[in-house]
């Protein structure tokens, strides 16, 4: 038993070891594999349709790989696992996922509700679940709106309610996906640095996205996700940046016509900080 | 292509002056936009009777379980009482508890009411008539001048509404009312999960408290997506569309609708159990009972048997 706890301390947080999955025929992953460590923070990069959010579903144990397998801190994460009421029950508590679509997410009547629901359906008792309620509305500046229903609130107001369901759950390890799509960016750069403030309490975050600008803030580490299905590269975030030919290929950045001086031309072109060009 | 680019040429054409003209007619309201309406109002609506069932009232502070309980002996009692004038005694009793509850009459009547033509009058309607029924006539509106037969089906010698007819109708009519009535005080006085929590209590199945909880968390979503196509065709549409437009736009809206809702439940679903939902509801006010719920319980009981009673005794 103790040498099982000691296997499991050594073991990733994730080992995701040449997964496949596919919808109905139209493959989303085809021989992904990956490691992510306890603290880390990750950047899983990749264009439309590579397969980030499937494979994001699959770290929250909402999706199984057709063939392949996915470790979460030394323990098999499948089907059968998470019908085990103790595993699922930690499992649950230690990882967090939101959602892209926030709408998904919402479902309580009140913001209040929805807060709350994650903390009830762990089986705290109730005034831990009223304290927690209460400081992640607080810190979320959601104070206000406690009361409301959250499919009545705006786009960023949504993203707010769904982070605090999830954080009022105190996960370890925090799965976002696509956060920063379709929000202003006073409330992408809030999002940024609360994620940031969360890693240095200790929590590893994953964040699937294709919105290069914030890479370098939120992440040590970027993945690569190819339109093949399969990991294409991974690195430091300026190193994978700075890899014109990789991004090219996973199709996060373009060739695009531009004209200069009359003459239209060719060269590669992303949005990693601003429109810029090289000359 | 044009100058644009990539461009067609006709997306390069710009328009002149903004100069509305031609012969204008008031745009009448179609039943599409009265449906646009509808949606938002069945949304305002629900909300609503979230905030009755957080108000304090008499009814509010009752324990959920002990207010099923309740109000399963009077529905019980809506289809045992034989005399009209008790069922009306019922029906009142209700509106009385839905005032205590602090429930605008008005609100709580029209819910009720909007649904009993529908189903029960509608149904009741063809009884009172003696050639459905027959019976003492009350009102003889067309005397036939002789017995009439449909083959082998005697239609009497006249078309009257019968006094047994009218009773039946009334009757039925009156224990829909009453029945409705209690169920609607019920889910607008609970909250929708202490309710489903309080069904598990008395051992409704697991799956169709599920179904019910699902059911609730997505028809929002639902009317958001609906809300959402019909405003996108009315932003499309230049004056007003002919009702076979209407009907064909609603068809495959319909369609569209669907498959949408399917994909949008698989993910609610997952977004429930990525926070540690297995299919039991959870509520924070734990159930606990108080004297209080005790005295409700025992006062609907004294209720429930005295009227039974009243109706014995009558005969």
């Amino acid at each position: 038993m103790a040498d099982m706890a000691a296997k499991n301390a050594d073991a990733p947080l994730f080992l995701v070891e040449d997964v496949h999955f596919s919808y109905e025929g139209a493959p989303a992953l085809a021989g992904a594999t990956l490691s992510v460590e306890r603290g880390e923070r990750v950047a899983l990069l990749g264009a439309n349709g590579s397969g980030k959010s499937t494979l994001l579903k699959m770290l929250d144990g909402l999706l199984f790989p057709d063939r392949g397998r996915i470790g979460f801190m030394g323990q098999e994460l499948s089907e059968a696992t998470l019908r085990l009421d103790s595993f699922s029950r930690e499992f649950r508590r230690r990882v967090g996922f939101v959602f892209q679509n926030a709408d998904a997410q919402l479902f309580s009547p009140t913001v209040r509700d929805e807060v709350a629901f994650g903390p009830l359906h762990l089986g705290l008792p109730d005034d831990e679940v009223e304290r927690r309620v209460e400081d992640t509305i607080h810190i979320l500046g959601l104070g206000h709106l406690k009361e409301r229903a959250p499919y009545h609130l705006s786009g960023g107001e949504k993203k707010r309610v769904a982070l605090a369901s999830v954080l009022a759950i105190n996960p370890d390890v925090l799965l976002f996906d696509e956060p920063t799509a379709g929000l202003d960016p006073k409330t992408s750069s809030f999002l940024v640095s609360l994620a940031g403030d969360l890693h240095e309490a200790g929590k590893t975050i994953i964040t699937a996205t294709q919105d290069l600008s914030i890479v370098g803030d939120i992440a040590d580490r970027a993945l690569v996700m190819g339109e093949d299905h399969r990991l294409a590269g991974e690195g430091p975030p300026a190193a994978v940046l700075a890899d014109r030919e990789l991004l090219l290929r996973a199709n996060l950045i373009h060739d695009h016509p531009h004209r200069h001086g009359g003459v239209e031309h060719y060269h590669p072109h992303s949005h990693v900080e601003g429109h810029e060009h090289g000359h | 292509m044009a100058d644009g680019g990539m461009l067609p040429a006709w997306m390069t054409e710009r328009p002149g002056g903004f100069e509305p003209g031609g012969p204008d007619r008031a745009v009448r309201q179609s039943a599409l936009a009265r449906t646009l309406l509808g949606l938002g109002r069945l949304a305002r609506d629900t909300i609503y009777s979230e905030k009755v069932a957080a108000r304090p009232g008499l009814m509010q502070g009752v324990d959920p379980r002990v207010k099923v309980a309740g109000v399963l002996v009077l529905l019980l009692l809506a289809s045992l009482l034989r005399h009209w004038y008790l069922v009306l005694g019922l029906y009142l009793v209700s509106v009385a508890m839905a005032a205590a509850a602090s429930i605008p009459a008005w609100f709580f009547m029209k819910r009720v009411w909007m649904f009993i033509p529908l189903f029960a009058a509608v149904i009741a309607l063809p009884s009172i008539f003696n050639v459905v029924r027959d019976g003492d006539p009350l009102w003889v509106i067309w005397d036939f001048g002789g017995e009439v037969r449909l083959g082998p089906w005697s239609l009497g010698t006249s078309l009257a509404i019968t006094q047994q007819g009218v009773r039946g109708a009334v009757m039925l009519v009156l224990r829909v009312a009453a029945s409705v009535s209690l169920g609607v005080l019920l889910a607008l006085t609970t909250r929708w999960n202490e309710l489903l929590r309080a069904l598990r209590v008395f051992h409704v199945p697991r799956l169709f408290v599920l179904i019910l909880s699902m059911t609730y968390r997505y028809i929002f979503l639902l009317l958001a997506m609906a809300t959402e196509m019909f405003t996108a065709r009315a932003s499309r549409m230049v004056g007003p569309a002919s009702p076979r437009e209407d009907r064909r736009f609603l068809a495959a809206g319909m369609g569209a609708l669907l498959g949408k809702s399917h994909a949008l439940s698989e993910e609610v679903y997952a977004a429930m159990v990525s926070r540690g939902f297995d299919g039991e509801p959870v509520t924070a006010s734990r159930f606990r009972t108080a004297a209080a719920d005790w005295v409700w319980l025992a006062s609907t009981a004294t209720l429930a048997l005295s009227l039974l009673a009243g109706d014995r005794i009558i005969g």
